[in-house]
């Protein structure tokens, strides 16, 4: 407390009382150490918990639905949009399937893309995405405004024809390949040992990180895909098996999907007019923040239950102090009366005890900042190994401020009933001599 | 500012409610005062109300009726929180048990004395400490003391906002016969020194032997002397008390 708030406090009041009521507060949670440590510790737990549902549920919805996506839909196989996103966005899920090349060239050519990536996927490095795609995937995509993703010093991009990978640095650092070395990648996106293709890949650059989910991918050639040991192709409907010297055909090539940029947003609306109402091939998912908004909408109950439970939890803070207080009650009858017999007003002994409850949560919301800082580093943790999303786990947050704030008001209210307790008491019993 | 008398009770009255709903009146005493700088000894034999009578003085239990002015100030018919304030500021009360705060040190059992009085002045309750002769003991809580220094803390304790007037409830019967008199004569030297009056309850006829004016609270309390009738006990039933 400062100095000028204390004088404040003890205008045409008796030098020292706020702090001799101070430290009676303080003496009293002393003496009773391990309640007041459990009480703040419980506290701490509440305040904690519910920052951090607040925190994780705004971060993660901000992380998913306007994170570094950069593209603004996604053209794939007729089927769900999320599994779409899901898939293609944040390489998470399965794929829904393929689509002709014809499609891709196609959408392409329409005047309202401004940038079409194609993918490939169906296969794995030790689990990491191997993603077939073009070189503008590092020469003109932009996943975040004016960054690309960039190949750190001593590496390139492949090119279309090399059997090269530009490696993830997740993967990279995970994995522990560099600028290179010779990869196989392994048949499915689940990592199965038995399932390794004969093809040997040059790793010609790492990325640096973007933070993105691009990090936990292996990138090569989409030829490369087309051509891996034992992969087939159905871009006519009929297996075709691209022989090793010969050029593949355009009509037998397909994609998973087409990463889009859109010139504007009206091309969004006719695009999705034409692919998604009248078309039958396939589906177009736009916006990509709105398709991961409705996701986050489908379990936002998730985040009620979570948001439910941090109360219940506060709930239970809050009576954890007003029984801790509670239970000193009746042993410190006999001080309450000893003060009021020295001149204490009731006032002053009501005030003291709302003091000591509003201390214990003062102390217990500060240690509560560690507990939300645990758990916003858990999930950032979490979050980035699953799905390579950085959460911004140090961004200010509304809740930061108003949990404490309501968590201490809380805590004076649970002080006003051991506090109502202590101005009742009665002086004259409780002086009885040997009471 | 001084008032003639430090202490003046008029007509003061008060009755406790029996479980059965029946009034018994235990306080009636017409008329008592001391002059600034008194010291009077009280006899009080148990029954005689000696407690509930110095409880009405301090403002600790509201009167039914009557006056009690302590240095000139009102302690009847003024609100709770009035009579906290002149207890604080014009008071010091040592009482039989001592009442010393147990968490606390003679010197933080001290100053919480001025706390709600004339403010913290930890000098003056080093020297206080000091005079009763425990400068040595100032960071010793009350269990690390003996029985005699409890009650010389609480004597210092008693003086530290200066009273006009010190209530003393068998101050010395907690103590063994040679402490009992060099505690009662500590006490009376520093009540003179500090120019407050004293007011002594006890039933030790040695104790009393000591003053040059003894009262007998059954003769001044008709509520006792008057009727002739066997006292109920004085003390007051558990949660029966003042209210604001």
């Amino acid at each position: 407390m400062t100095r000028g708030l204390t004088r404040g406090l003890t205008r045409g009041r008796p030098r020292g009382l706020t702090r001799g009521i101070m430290r009676i507060v303080l003496r009293s949670l002393r003496q009773h150490a391990l309640s007041t440590a459990i009480t703040v510790l419980s506290v701490a737990l509440a305040s904690g918990l519910v920052m951090a549902v607040f925190a994780i549920k705004r971060q993660s919805y901000e992380a998913f639905t306007g994170g570094p996506v950069g593209f603004d839909a996604v053209l794939g196989a007729r089927g769900s949009q999320l599994q779409l996103v899901l898939n293609t966005v944040f390489h998470l899920e399965t794929s829904p399937g393929n689509i002709p090349f014809a499609s891709y060239t196609a959408i392409a050519a329409d005047p309202g893309v401004a940038l079409a990536v194609p993918y490939a996927v169906g296969d794995n490095f030790h689990g990491y995405r191997v993603v077939g795609t073009t070189d503008e995937l590092f020469t003109k995509f932009e996943y975040r405004a004016g960054h690309k993703l960039d190949v750190a010093p001593g590496g390139r991009i492949f090119t279309a024809q090399e059997r090269g990978a530009v490696v993830g640095s997740v993967v990279a650092r995970q994995v522990g390949v560099k600028v290179g070395d010779h990869i196989r990648p392994y048949h499915g996106l689940q990592f199965d040992e038995a399932q390794q293709h004969d093809d040997d890949y040059e790793v010609v650059g790492i990325l640096e990180p973007s933070n993105s989910p691009s990090d936990r991918v292996v990138w090569i050639p989409i030829l490369g895909i087309y051509r891996m040991s034992g992969h087939v192709l159905r871009g006519t409907g009929r297996t075709f098996r691209p022989h090793p010297d010969s050029l593949i055909p355009e009509e037998h090539r397909e994609v998973s999907a087409v990463m889009l940029k859109l010139t504007d947003p009206t091309a969004g609306i006719y695009l999705d007019q034409a692919i998604n109402r009248q078309g039958k091939s396939a589906t177009l998912a736009w916006p990509i923040g709105r398709v991961m908004a409705d996701l986050f909408g489908k379990i936002g109950w998730v985040n009620e239950v979570l948001a439910l439970v941090a109360y219940l939890v506060v709930v239970v803070a809050a009576g954890s102090i007003l029984a801790s207080i509670y239970n000193t009650m009746n042993e410190r009858r006999r001080e309450f009366a000893i003060l009021r017999s020295l001149g204490a007003r009731r006032g002053t002994v009501f005030s003291a005890i709302v003091l000591e409850s509003t201390t214990i949560t003062v102390l217990g919301v500060l240690v509560g900042y560690v507990v939300y800082a645990a758990i916003l580093g858990a999930a950032f943790v979490a979050v980035r190994a699953q799905t390579g999303v950085v959460l911004d786990a140090w961004r200010y947050d509304p809740a930061l401020l108003l949990t404490p704030m309501g968590m201490c008001v809380l805590g004076a209210l649970a002080g006003l009933v051991p506090a109502f307790k202590a101005y009742r008491t009665d002086v004259a019993s409780n002086l009885m001599p040997n009471s | 500012m001084s008032a003639p008398h430090v202490l003046e009770v008029r007509d003061l009255r008060k009755s406790y409610r029996s479980p059965e709903g029946e009034h018994t009146l235990v306080v009636d005493v017409p008329s008592f005062r001391m002059a600034s700088g008194e010291q009077v000894g009280l006899r009080g034999p148990s029954g005689s109300g000696k407690t509930t009578f110095l409880n009405l003085v301090a403002g600790i239990l509201q009167a039914d009726g009557g006056s009690v002015h302590v240095d000139g100030g009102p302690m009847t018919g003024v609100s709770e929180s009035a009579r906290d304030r002149l207890r604080a500021e014009r008071m010091g009360y040592v009482f039989q048990t001592f009442n010393l705060l147990q968490g606390y040190s003679a010197l933080e059992n001290v100053e919480l004395g001025m706390m709600f009085g004339r403010g913290v002045d930890g000098r003056y309750a080093r020297e206080l400490l000091g005079r009763v002769g425990l400068g040595h003991r100032l960071r010793y809580r009350p269990r690390q003391l003996s029985v005699g220094q409890q009650q010389r803390v609480a004597v210092a304790r008693a003086l530290a906002n200066r009273p006009k007037l010190v209530l003393a409830d068998e101050p010395t019967g907690n103590l063994d016969r040679a402490h009992a008199m060099e505690a009662l004569a500590l006490m009376r030297e520093v009540c003179r020194e500090h120019d407050a009056a004293l007011l002594l309850v006890s039933h030790d006829p040695e104790v009393l032997g000591h003053f040059a004016r003894v009262d007998d609270l059954a003769r001044l309390n008709r509520a006792t002397s008057g009727s002739g009738i066997t006292m109920p006990v004085a003390e007051p039933a558990p949660g029966v008390g003042e209210r604001a």
